[in-house]
């Protein structure tokens, strides 16, 4: 079975792309848009673990940090750069926005959304949220900068992207059209500069 | 996990060649010979195998020893054996000593049969490209239409990129490991205070010191001595040897006192017991003349453009012969030219040489890529 949100980017991929997965853990996704969209492209991973888990998976992974930005890569060089599960563990979450839009013609960020029903009551109740899609305990987590879809897109105003299309599922994998910031756990935005 | 052992006795065997090679510089050799080892089985698709290029001091023996003299392992047994990333159970391993070398191929300290004395000063500067060709004659010999996979480490790295552009179509995979797409002038200095080492030693005799009986002993081994310094990083040297003392307190004289210096001397000295000074010239210059961008005016990217291979390429972190930005200097380039690489910088402490030493990252990444190359080829 596929993962929604594979889903869900895949629709937004135009067949033979040229596609860059910021964070690509274990090659997952590039694997899944080799075989539905015969992209081309490259992941990039920091963990050692999951360069080997990609270079397995037959995935062209280039081992490097993130957090120092695409400064090796031309403007417009790929046509989609992703960012899937990554930003909300990301330290400079404004400058890989930036730069994801300088070296890609499109963007396309997923993030678990911290709006989501079941996050807020477990803060009304007094404890830090876990869930499916934030499985860690609050002092082990490496999510740092967690939003909603609302702050979100408030920061996409800011640094003058837009926001081209937005998908919002829950847990179960389903579209959520109404209240999407408060029934959705995943958000996938598709944005330009 | 799979489990590996040495491959045991290997011969190194020598091939003849007739014609006549065309080198870089413009002038030719008429003929020349190439010792090698090989290691596994060629299958019957003629697709598994796998070229070993080595680095400046390094030969054709790769892996295992030579019967009756258990001492004798090759320079790359950690990578290459049974159930090893380059599993000798997959693939046909070729190791080659490069034209030029002082260990069977034909080399400045051959007989010149037009003489029928050692070449010396008169062999010809040959260059990397120089030792592909070389290398590829070697595959016709072989029947390998095409490797797997040509890799190598530091110089070798720079043969398996040069393979990549000189025969595009007869390699599946170039492994690069600890490369650098040209010499820095810091690099090419070391190199050329190496060199002085050694001509200017008197036993060197304008490179003829063969006639003499004597060999530029010295210089060798100073040479060897810097090009060690230049191998390590400063961490390794230091958690190594730290600042100890071979006695108990300094002696205020010149012997060897810090234990860095008997380990220098220490190399220096193997170094010249096995070493030509024209072999180590002559690799020394290869290493300058790389330079692949050159024929594109400077552009790595548009030198790039006729590679066809997947490529491999690795770093370590704390390798400042060949620092990491200069293999990403390679990925780049390749990148530009959307051709398929992976890219790993490996944490080490260990500088240069880490290309040589086991490290648990290192070997996951090339047994996840070589088990690749395998399945590829039906390996």
């Amino acid at each position: 079975m596929i993962r929604a949100d594979l889903a869900a980017i895949a629709h937004w991929i135009s067949p033979g792309a040229n596609v860059l997965d910021l964070g690509c853990g274990d090659g997952q996704l590039l694997t899944y848009l080799q075989q539905a969209k015969q992209v081309s492209g490259y992941g990039i991973e920091i963990e050692p673990e999951r360069v080997v888990a990609s270079i397995r998976n037959g995935v062209n992974v280039l081992q490097m940090n993130l957090e120092t930005g695409l400064s090796g890569f031309d403007d417009h060089s790929f046509d989609t750069v992703i960012l899937s599960q990554t930003l909300q563990a990301m330290r400079q979450t404004e400058a890989i926005l930036r730069d994801m839009l300088r070296v890609g013609r499109e963007g396309i960020v997923t993030f678990p959304n911290f709006g989501y029903w079941k996050n807020r009551v477990q803060v009304l109740t007094g404890t830090m949220p876990k869930s499916e899609a934030m499985p860690y305990e609050w002092y082990d987590t490496p999510n740092i900068h967690l939003c909603t879809l609302a702050d979100f897109e408030g920061l996409c105003r800011t640094i003058g992207a837009r926001v081209i299309e937005r998908i919002v599922i829950s847990p179960e994998g389903r579209r959520v059209n109404a209240f999407p910031n408060l029934l959705g756990s995943l958000a996938i935005y598709r944005i330009r500069a | 996990m799979k489990s590996s052992r040495s491959l045991g006795h290997v011969t190194p065997q020598r091939a003849h060649f007739d014609a006549p090679l065309q080198l870089a510089s413009g002038t030719t050799l008429a003929a020349f010979d190439l010792v090698y080892e090989t290691y596994g089985n060629l299958n019957a698709a003629r697709s598994n195998a796998i070229l070993i290029c080595h680095a400046l001091s390094g030969t054709h023996h790769v892996a295992g020893t030579y019967e009756g003299d258990p001492r004798s392992t090759g320079w790359w047994d950690n990578m290459v054996g049974p159930g090893k990333p380059v599993d000798t159970e997959r693939f046909f391993v070729v190791g080659v000593n490069n034209l030029g070398g002082c260990h069977g191929s034909t080399g400045p300290s051959s007989l010149d049969p037009a003489t029928g004395r050692p070449f010396g000063a008169r062999f010809p500067f040959v260059t990397v490209a120089d030792w592909v060709n070389a290398q590829a004659r070697l595959a016709d010999h072989l029947d390998i239409p095409r490797f797997a996979a040509v890799m190598g480490g530091s110089l070798g790295a720079m043969q398996a990129l040069q393979w990549s552009l000189s025969y595009p179509g007869r390699l599946g995979h170039a492994i690069v490991i600890a490369g650098a797409p040209s010499l820095s002038a810091q690099n090419i200095g070391f190199n050329e205070v190496a060199r002085q080492a050694i001509t200017t030693d008197p036993d060197f005799h304008g490179g003829d010191y063969y006639a003499h009986g004597v060999i530029p002993e010295r210089g060798l081994r100073l040479a060897r001595m810097l090009g060690h310094i230049t191998y390590l990083s400063d961490d390794a040297m230091m958690e190594k040897f730290g600042r100890e003392l071979l006695g108990e307190r300094p002696r205020f004289s010149l012997d060897v006192e810090f234990e860095i210096e008997s380990y220098l001397r220490h190399q220096g000295d193997k170094f010249a017991e096995r070493f030509d000074a024209n072999t180590y010239l002559i690799m020394t210059k290869a290493l300058d003349y790389f330079d692949p961008a050159a024929q594109a005016q400077g552009n790595l990217s548009a030198a790039l453009a006729a590679a066809r291979a997947k490529f491999l390429v690795l770093s370590f972190t704390t390798d400042w012969r060949f620092s990491p930005g200069r293999s990403r200097e390679i990925v780049k380039a390749l990148l530009d030219n959307s051709l398929s690489v992976s890219y790993a910088e490996i944490e080490s402490t260990q500088g240069h040489d880490a290309f040589l030493m086991e490290n648990e990252d290192y070997f996951a990444v090339m047994n996840a890529y070589l088990e690749r190359v395998a399945r590829e080829v039906g390996a």
